[in-house]
């Protein structure tokens, strides 16, 4: 809409736009996407920052060098990694309007991230057993607080996945598709970026304290 | 400016489109590097080929940081441009809120713990 302001000085009408003129739908989604991905950052910062403090207090109980086989956690990176990369193949065959092959990249990245989940999860079951509960100490509260909730980033992940290849499955890759598929996309590799975090800082220098 | 100029000119299809797209080789070029980036730092740490604990922390974060900027660049596809530059904004205070929430946290608690008294050296005191 436009406003003729009335005419100034010189006579000449002034015109200027009062609304926001039309934009089509979803244009800013991936910024939005974008400042949500930021602001979880500002929750793995936290846990970080918590583990950080706590994570030297192991009130005699076990401490990372007893509970953490790196071997166990370089294998779930590279599942992790491997499904950052499949992911991007999706993205590529997506851009190309290859459907079938778009969801099966999707398809072998969800298999990477359920295994990422399964591996997590039997590491847990293993620690626990051992008596290394949440409630032991205060170093294990953080960790799993911090991995946990980045497991659970990933199980959320794996959900929309699936929710996704159906999505495709019935409507192809339409706009809104697509735009999923990006949200997705930034989701995967940002939680990629937050596990970079996570074996560095908890694992790597974990055992190494 | 009157609206039909706004209309055709500026805004067509390029807009809902702001985010960078990568190539089959910037992806493989960023799993290259950051498989290379994972697998040094873990070797070091695994291996224990340097010597001192503290150069060998200090060389994985380093490793970390790297790793981090390989993917915001090749999988994340950050650059200065996307967005009208907002996503960078973005990005740059989420880094500074996250500095300021780690060092600032680390800092005073360690420092409160080096500054509390263990329980048994207050009890001899009256």
């Amino acid at each position: 809409m436009t406003i003729a302001v009335n005419p100034t000085q010189t006579g000449e009408p002034v015109f200027y736009l009062a609304d926001e003129h039309p934009h089509p739908e979803g244009y800013s989604t991936s910024l939005g996407f974008w400042i949500y991905l930021m602001s979880d950052c500002l929750i793995f910062a936290i846990l970080f920052a918590t583990f950080g403090v706590l994570g030297g207090n192991y009130a005699a109980g076990p401490a990372p060098k007893d509970l953490f086989d790196l071997n166990l956690v370089a294998v779930n990176t590279s599942m992790l990694l491997l499904s950052s990369i499949t992911y991007g193949f999706a993205m590529l065959t997506m851009q190309q309007n290859k459907i079938a092959q778009t969801q099966m990249w999707l398809a072998i990245t969800g298999l990477f991230g359920a295994a990422f989940i399964g591996i997590e999860l039997t590491e847990f079951a293993h620690m626990i057993h051992e008596g290394a509960t949440p409630q032991r100490s205060a170093f294990l509260s953080a960790f799993f607080t911090l991995v946990g909730t980045h497991g659970l980033h990933v199980s959320c992940g794996l959900i929309w996945l699936v929710t996704l290849m159906v999505q495709v499955q019935k409507f192809g890759l339409i706009e809104a598709n697509r735009r999923r598929l990006m949200c997705l996309s930034m989701f995967w590799h940002f939680l990629d970026v937050v596990w970079i975090g996570v074996f560095t800082f908890v694992y790597l220098l974990g055992v190494l304290r | 400016m009157s609206t039909d100029t706004h209309a055709a000119g500026a805004h067509d299809h390029h807009h809902g489109d702001g985010h960078a797209h990568g190539t089959f080789s910037s992806y493989m070029l960023g799993f290259v590097l950051s498989v290379v980036l994972t697998a040094i730092p873990f070797w070091l740490v695994m291996s224990g080929t340097l010597p001192s604990k503290q150069v060998t922390a200090l060389v994985i974060m380093a490793f970390a940081i790297v790793q981090i900027v390989v993917h915001m660049i090749y999988f994340l596809h950050m650059n200065t441009t996307s967005e009208n530059g907002w996503s960078m904004m973005a990005l740059i205070f989420t880094i500074v809120m996250v500095v300021i929430a780690l060092s600032g946290s680390l800092w005073v608690m360690s420092h409160l713990n080096s500054n509390m008294m263990p329980v048994h050296q207050m009890t001899g005191m009256k």
